[in-house]
């Protein structure tokens, strides 16, 4: 079955090329990648349906030769965890491209197929199982997102691409050496196979590109400019789905291979994503416009679930795959949310905004379930997230819970915060009373994302139980997620 | 009687095809019709270039063994003619970007068999066994560039262009006969395989003459491959000559020169592998380090990508001065898309340098990727290759010659080619920005005025770009034939 694997990277692509090739207005176009998208949906689900969760490991894998004399192989495959990610990106990507489709862009043809490149590069990362592999989606993910904020983004968006590529590719590349070096000394670049490495330069080499990516602080200094310059849509996957490859490669490949680095530098690590926590909230709170406080409120989340990750522990692990799933709804479904308010006020600065609420109801009440859940109400899946990852954070020191408490304070501020400011008081000079309410097509694209948030709310356990070989995420990942 | 050798006609068939070809479009200079010369020269040199590649695959097919041919002055293996093969498609590649060029009549055909000339000493020179015949070859190719870069002499910046090759490679080509010369003087043989035998049966691994000989060998290569710091005249030739010959000679010319000192180094001089290896890496590094810096700041395409073959030299020379099979297989599978996004890239420049009639910079891409959406997505491909991003075969490239310089034990060189790389990609990207991501209303430049307002059809010039770009896509995915073909080739070489 594990044609059902390559089928979920290469059907997106083959629809990018369709998309590409062949001369179709922009109604058309878009209306392909939105059905391929939800074709890619589907075979999500039937993947789903097909993964044992009792039995647990690698499934619906497939591997052929791609060059044998280095002993790289194209080998993808799934686990619990990454079946989730990669169910996050199809639904996220999904609603994205609903939204551009209704939102109308220019070039059309290749925006859809650079989102469905995108879609298929991000499958691709999170199943591959060969560090070449791996290396390949990775880059690839880049390329799309360059073309897609650099030409249709901001009035900022040169100089946010630029910085955005820079800093990734300084990573991705210092990887590119590890990848080399740990392929060549251990004959296989197959991620699979019984390997470890000890080496602590080579552990940096990785953890550099993922640090970079996720943001870690402080290496997030492309953060805000890309956020702000992206096309929503283009935001909303940056900010939901790219970050969690990052986090994902920090379990895939640092902590599963690296064991002694990962004790070595987990002090150092859990010290910056509890900075990048605290920082980040502060600045969210401080940020004068909505994609400022979204955008810092994710450099604070990468933080906490970085906190769930580097515990290495069960409640750590569980807490923070749950957070990845949550997190990518919630920032995608808030950046298509900052998306709609720009289209109606041509602006997201607060001192612009205020009293939406009066007139769209629905707007607010989209807005204030999504905020809410965001902060990590208790009885929300943000909440169960946060609560097993600061549960796992506490066995390794009690200042991390902490300030991860702190942290959640400071999320319910900035959180009622960009809430007030939208959606209370008084209508801000942009707010206009003729401003519409969410559309029927911004509905079908932002309420799925908030209906698994709160299906997740009431099963959160559909996730943590399901991501690791008979839940116990330690174990797994000691013993190389077999 | 004189004595004469036997000649293996067979040995030579890629270099008579296209001497062939050469002859026929010279004779057509004289005998066709002015306006029929244009069509005759580039159907010559096409199936000129068509047949040196099919006999060079025969040539590959027949010839697991290697040998010596014609006195042993050439040697037929499978090295050889693999780098014949990568020179004949440059060459076809070559001729359909030339096609539409608009030069002076009156030398269409003269440039048609240049060409083929050039390419047939290309051709011979990668197979050369002993230093009469690399001398040859050698000057035999770059005189005909010479010529070529001079050849549209309403352009100054073309005559100049051409005078500059001619003195500074003459120099080059100066330098490696004195080192020839020393190296014979020293172990009194020509056969790069009898010098070997020579240096290790007399001990002359630390003679001076040898070494300083072999040193100026690598310099006058060095010169031909541009490689920093003999690269000076690289920038000002690329921009100044004729752009379908500056993307044959960006091409063609490394194929050869590296081809070339892979073959020097391994056969005549691998007793002094610990000297050259490492002055290799030096030049490699200085490569690196020279072309990259020096092309964040060019606004000129053609300068850029001049600088840009520099640190691409660089990151050749990092497989070659290893000196291992897995570096010669790199390099061998390296030269495959490089040659393909070098010729392609300098293809959609000529394109949009006939359509604005102007020398194209920076600032005058602006627009191209949307109103000629196949040159827009060619030239970004070539781009991300050249950066070595997937999926194009430049990444699978940069990743052998890594991995090539980390299985000899020199970690550090990985991590000057990872730095190089990023260092690259700003102005890599700089020139998709500018076509993608500029609007043409910044264009300040009125395009030349052309019948309907739209660029020309130029279908010999598409059809180049996108057979260079199913090669750089291609090589990414067939990565295994690739490698396989190298592999055997790299086992010619007397490792």
């Amino acid at each position: 079955m594990g044609w059902l694997t390559t089928a979920l990277i290469l059907v997106p692509i083959g629809g990018a090329l369709l998309v590409w090739v062949l001369p179709w207005d922009a109604f058309t176009a878009g209306a392909i990648a939105l059905l391929v998208a939800l074709g890619e949906v589907g075979l999500w689900i039937e993947c789903l349906i097909r993964y044992d969760f009792g039995k647990g490991g690698l499934q619906l894998d497939q591997q052929t030769s791609w060059f044998s004399d280095l002993n790289v192989s194209y080998h993808v495959g799934l686990y619990g965890f990454s079946l989730w990610l990669v169910g996050l990106t199809v639904v996220v990507m999904a609603a994205t491209i609903a939204y551009a489709f209704w939102a109308g862009r220019s070039g059309a043809r290749a925006y859809f197929g650079l989102m469905l490149l995108l879609t298929g590069a991000i499958v691709g990362v999170f199943t591959a199982q060969d560090l070449l592999l791996f290396y390949v989606f990775w880059e690839a993910m880049l390329i799309p997102l360059y073309v897609l904020i650099g030409v249709w983004g901001g009035p900022g968006r040169l100089g946010a691409t630029i910085k955005f590529v820079i800093y990734t590719m300084a990573g991705s590349l210092l990887m590119l050496a590890a990848i080399v070096v740990l392929g060549l000394s251990q004959g296989t670049f197959d991620l699979t196979a019984a390997w470890q490495s000890s080496s602590d330069w080579l552990f940096l080499g990785f953890a550099a590109a993922f640090a970079v990516k996720a943001p870690l602080f402080p290496f997030h200094g492309w953060l805000p400019d890309a956020y702000r310059e992206s096309p929503p849509e283009v935001a909303s996957v940056l900010s939901g789905v790219v970050s969690k490859a990052a986090i994902y490669g920090f379990i895939r490949i640092a902590i599963t291979k690296f064991p002694e680095p990962t004790k070595d530098f987990r002090t150092v690590i859990l010290v910056l994503a509890a900075i990048g926590l605290v920082y980040g909230s502060l600045l969210a709170f401080r940020a004068p416009d909505f994609r400022g406080v979204v955008a810092y409120s994710s450099l604070a989340q990468i933080g906490l679930i970085t906190f769930g990750v580097f515990a290495v522990n069960d409640l750590g692990l569980d807490g923070a795959v749950l957070q990845m799933v949550n997190h990518g709804l919630i920032s995608a479904s808030l950046f298509l949310l900052a998306g709609a308010i720009e289209r109606r006020a041509t602006t997201g600065e607060f001192a612009r905004l205020g009293g939406f609420a009066r007139g769209r109801p629905v707007l607010a009440t989209v807005l204030m379930t999504t905020g809410v859940i965001a902060l990590a109400v208790p009885g929300s899946t943000a909440f169960a997230g946060e609560f097993a990852i600061l549960a796992g954070v506490f066995k390794v020191g009690w200042g991390y819970s902490v300030v991860g408490a702190v942290a959640i304070v400071l999320a319910a501020m900035y959180m009622l915060r960009l809430i007030s400011a939208v959606l209370h008081e008084r209508a801000g000079p942009s707010v206009v009373p003729e401003a519409l309410d969410l559309r029927p097509a911004e509905l079908g694209a932002i309420v799925p994302l908030v209906a698994c948030l709160l299906a997740l709310s009431v099963w959160p356990a559909a996730i943590t139980e399901r991501s690791f070989t008979n839940d116990r995420p330690g174990h797994a990942i000691s013993s190389q997620l077999r | 009687m004189i004595q004469t050798p036997h000649v293996e006609w067979s040995a030579l068939a890629p270099e008579l095809m296209l001497l062939g070809a050469t002859g026929i479009a010279l004779l057509g200079a004289v005998l066709i019709p002015r306006e029929n010369r244009r069509d005759f020269g580039a159907l010559f040199a096409a199936l000129g270039f068509a047949g040196a590649f099919a006999y060079a695959v025969v040539l590959y097919v027949h010839n697991p063994d290697p040998h010596g041919a014609v006195a042993n002055a050439i040697r037929v293996d499978r090295f050889g003619s693999l780098a014949q093969m990568i020179i004949a498609g440059s060459g076809l590649l070559a001729v359909g970007v030339s096609y539409a060029q608009r030069m002076r009549d009156e030398h269409i055909a003269e440039y048609y068999s240049l060409l083929a000339a050039a390419g047939a000493g290309m051709c011979f020179l990668v197979t050369a066994n002993n230093l009469m015949t690399l001398f040859l070859g050698l000057e035999w190719f770059s005189i005909s560039l010479y010529i070529l870069c001079a050849i549209d002499r309403r352009l100054e910046g073309s005559l100049e262009a051409g005078l500059k090759y001619l003195i500074i490679g003459s120099f080059g080509s100066a330098v490696l006969l004195f080192g020839s010369a020393l190296v014979y003087g020293a172990t009194g043989r020509l056969a790069f395989g009898q010098i070997a035998q020579q240096i290790s049966a007399q001990n002359l691994t630390s003679d001076a003459l040898v070494v300083t000989g072999l040193a100026m060998i690598i310099v006058g290569l060095g010169f031909k491959a541009s490689a920093a710091p003999f690269h000076q005249w690289t920038p000002d030739v690329y921009e100044g000559a004729p752009t379908p010959v500056t993307a044959f000679m960006s091409a063609a010319t490394k194929v050869a020169a590296f081809a070339l000192m892979l073959r020097v180094l391994i056969t005549a001089f691998p007793a002094e592998a610990h000297l050259w290896t490492v002055a290799l890496a030096a030049v490699a590094v200085t490569s690196l380090a020279i072309g990259n810096l020096a092309a964040l700041v060019q606004r000129s395409v053609k300068r850029l990508l001049a600088y840009s073959s520099i640190s691409h030299a660089g990151f050749i020379l990092i497989g070659v001065c290893v000196g291992t099979p897995l570096g010669t297989r790199a390099v061998l599978y390296y030269l495959i898309p490089y040659a393909a996004m070098s010729i392609g890239s300098f293809a959609v420049v000529a394109a949009r340098e006939r359509e604005l009639a102007a020398p194209v910079t920076l600032d005058n891409l602006a627009g191209l990727g949307w109103e000629r959406p196949l040159l827009g997505i060619a030239m970004a491909t070539f781009m991300f290759g050249f950066a070595g991003l997937p999926p194009t075969g430049g990444f699978v490239g940069k990743f052998y010659v890594f991995s090539a310089a980390y299985e000899h034990g020199w970690t550090w060189l990985v991590i000057v080619g990872v730095v190089a790389t990023m260092v690259s990609l700003y102005y890599y990207l700089a020139v998709i920005r500018a076509m993608y991501m500029r609007p043409a209303s910044e264009l300040e430049l009125r395009p030349a005025a052309v019948a309907g307002g739209a660029p020309p059809r130029e279908t010999a010039l598409q059809a180049s770009v996108v057979l260079a770009l199913a090669v750089t896509i291609g090589s990414f995915f067939a990565v295994q034939p690739l490698i396989e073909v190298a592999k055997h080739a790299a086992a010619s070489l007397p490792f």
